[in-house]
């Protein structure tokens, strides 16, 4: 069973309530960074949001995911809660990584959500990990990774795709290709027009699919899904699609032009998703609007959790380092925090 | 801390060698999760004939030879230990860790801490090191420091048989990234080893080899016998202690300290490049906690910052030995 089945009434329900809190998320996380709350950088989802929705919802709940530096949108379609996401982004102690890991490093390894990651490419090789696990203790799950375009270029991808097909492995790298690595379009990154042509070279099925249509990349993953669980090993998906916003907020955006941004947005996934909806009978424009509000109440929950959360102590810094407690650490703090007060034990 | 007492224990004689392999074949019998992988370490039983025929006893799923993909399976080995597998990889020589290294340095070392301590990180590395073979500079590199600098992840590098077995038990029990370097020139060393399957020497604790009253040599690996030696032909002139450091990170102060306040003068003899490495961290270390102690310049034996070449007599001029150290010993006694 899929996580939301697409195929009822209420799984459509429940993929458009995700990408609407996906939406209201990222919206709401760039406006509070642009406004100095939010510390670090912030990448945004926004547009994306078919991808993440569509692939998570084939997915079960045990599954695992990995993430790239732009993970909100992954995160809440895999089903994580945005308050402590939010209080990550605040870098409160209540955040899925106790403020240690930020908006590029959100993890839930309990959710099966392995983390958003600040390294372009590093997914797939711990997607193909995770693989790895459920391959050797024959467990019913599958991993998969999700990379940009850009990071189809990382060496890393490639080694982690040769050898998840060279050993049949249960995991899916779906590329979200939204035809930007930063400022460099797409077409100056690689020689292939799609990127799925990748899949050739590791003999494994490539396809290319409509990104911003939630159910055609649910059905790429749910086949891919089925694929890997059988043991024929890993597909490479490709998911068309385009981010609204810049590459990061604050992007001057001086790569592209305004009426290709415009163009994209008139094909808006959430949009889209909805109208199709309606014609079915199963949407009107009244239970929009509720979805809408009660996505923006859900953020404005976590809004406020995260503001109302704890700050860490400064000494937290030296925690979770290691399983096991290390004298260095201690030592060192000791010695080097201004007031001498550093975390107890590891007395030299 | 600790010392070579190992007389209260069941031994058997065995190489560096045949410790390392009994030692992986005892904690993959004892544990499911531990499974091998790295390249050809399966049939051809690995470039240094390591794992020998560990894949007939337990299969090629637990003995897994990879493709030639570094950076594809250090991140597997890292995404599967994430998950709730034990792997213990091999990377052929230490100088193929370059390209492994994002995976190491930016997942493995940094997912527990970035993850608010969340995910266990159990796996461990095992590499060979070292100069002596011919085998020129890219077959023959100790990197070590390199490693034990990253935080996050900890390291070993065994100077005697026994140790190779404690180090190793601890290293594939421990849910840290732990590496392990094997100098490839001891390979057929041999020693008294515990029989004991649950003998572990806990990471973090050097070993006082052999007690001496002027002069300490804290030495690693190779270097270890050859200190020994050194020490056993100066017994009479100078009475040498020596210390298998066999930790490097983290790093056991305590019995360096220990011992220079008993003998007053420290020679560090590792393989690696002289500048800001193990020698360093070890004479950083014994001037923060000894300083008033030391009674002579701490002397330090190791590659004068050079790639190691391929020409014997090239080769055999940039390598330490334990001519060098003896000169050290000699400098300060
Ligand atoms: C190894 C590495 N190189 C460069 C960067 C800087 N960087 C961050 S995001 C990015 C673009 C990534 O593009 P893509 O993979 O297409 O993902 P998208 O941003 O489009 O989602 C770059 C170059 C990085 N984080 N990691």
């Amino acid at each position: 069973m899929p996580s939301i089945d697409l195929e009822t009434e209420t799984g459509r329900k429940e993929a458009l309530r995700r990408m609407l809190t996906i939406r209201w998320f990222d919206t709401t996380a760039g406006e509070r960074f642009a406004d100095g709350e939010i510390p670090g950088f912030v990448h945004l989802y926004i547009g994306e949001e078919a991808v993440g929705v569509g692939a998570c919802a084939a997915l079960e709940e045990d599954d695992y995911i990995t993430s790239t530096h732009r993970g909100h949108g992954h995160c809440i379609a895999k089903g994580l809660d945005p308050k402590p996401m939010m209080a990550e982004l605040y870098g409160k102690r209540e955040g899925y990584c106790n403020g240690k890991g930020g908006s590029m490093h959100i993890a839930d390894v309990d959710a099966g959500m392995l983390g958003a990651n600040g390294i372009v490419g590093a997914g797939p090789p711990l997607g193909t990990g995770a693989a790895l696990t459920i391959d050797r203790k024959g467990e019913d799950r599958v991993a998969l990774s999700f990379l940009g375009d850009g990071a189809v270029a990382q060496g890393q991808v490639h080694s982690a795709a040769n050898l998840a097909a060279t050993w049949d492995l249960p995991v899916i790298f779906l590329v979200e290709n939204n035809h930007y690595g930063e400022g460099t379009p797409v077409e100056e990154q690689h020689n292939v027009e799609n990127l799925s042509a990748t899949a050739g070279a590791y003999n494994v099925p490539g396809i290319t699919v409509d990104g911003m249509d939630v159910t055609a990349v649910n059905e790429a993953v749910l086949e891919a899904r089925e694929r890997a669980r059988a043991g024929d090993g890993p597909t490479f998906i490709e998911a068309e699609t385009y981010r609204f916003h810049g590459h990061f907020e604050g992007d001057e955006e001086l790569y592209r032009e305004d009426d290709e941004v415009e163009r994209w947005e008139a094909r808006d996934p959430i949009d889209s998703f909805a109208e199709r909806l309606m014609d079915r009978g199963e949407l009107t424009d009244e239970g929009f609007e509720e979805l809408t509000t009660e996505a923006k109440a859900t953020i404005e929950e976590a809004l406020e959790y995260a503001r109302s959360a704890e700050e860490p102590t400064p000494e937290e810094a030296y925690d979770d380092m290691f399983a096991v407690e290390v004298p260095e650490i201690t030592s060192f703090a000791q010695q080097l925090r201004a007031d001498g007060s550093g975390p107890k034990g590891g007395e030299r | 801390m600790a010392s070579a007492g190992l007389e209260a224990e069941q031994t058997e004689e065995m190489t560096v060698r045949e410790a390392i392999r009994e030692t992986l074949r005892e904690e993959m019998d004892r544990d499911e999760d531990v499974f091998l992988m790295g390249e050809d370490i399966a049939t051809m039983g690995g470039v240094l004939d390591v794992t020998g025929e560990l894949h007939k006893q337990f299969g090629k799923d637990r003995v897994r030879d990879t493709p030639i993909g570094e950076s594809g399976f250090m991140g597997a080995a890292t995404g599967a230990a994430a998950t709730g597998s034990r792997p213990v990889v091999e990377i052929m020589f230490s100088d193929f860790l370059g390209v492994a290294m994002e995976q190491v340095m930016n997942q493995m070392a940094k997912m527990r801490y970035m993850f608010g301590g969340k995910t266990e990180m159990p796996v461990t590395v095992r590499t060979t090191e070292g100069g002596g073979m011919g085998a020129a500079s890219q077959h023959s590199g100790t990197v070590h420091a390199w490693i034990a600098h990253f935080p996050g992840l900890l390291a070993v590098a065994p100077g005697t048989p026994a140790a190779a077995k404690g180090l190793l038990k601890s290293a594939i029990r421990s849910d840290d990234p732990v590496f392990f370097f094997e100098n490839k020139m001891i390979y057929e060393q041999s020693g008294e080893v515990p029989t004991d399957e649950d003998f572990t020497i806990p990471l973090g604790e050097a070993s006082v080899e052999r007690e001496g009253e002027d002069v300490t040599v804290v030495a690693t690996q190779r270097l270890v016998g050859e200190s020994l030696s050194v020490a056993d032909e100066l017994d009479g002139e100078t009475d040498v202690e020596v210390i298998d450091l066999r930790s490097l990170y983290p790093l056991d102060t305590d019995t360096i300290v220990e011992s220079l306040n008993k003998t007053g003068r420290l020679v560090v003899a590792d393989e690696s490049p002289l500048s800001y490495g193990v020698h360093a961290e070890v004479m950083a270390r014994a001037v923060e906690n000894a300083f008033y102690s030391l009674d002579a310049p701490i002397q330090r034996v190791g590659v004068p910052d050079t790639h190691i070449p391929f020409s014997p007599p090239l080769e055999g001029e940039v390598l330490p030995d334990g001519e060098k150290v003896r000169d050290a010993i000699e400098r300060i006694a």
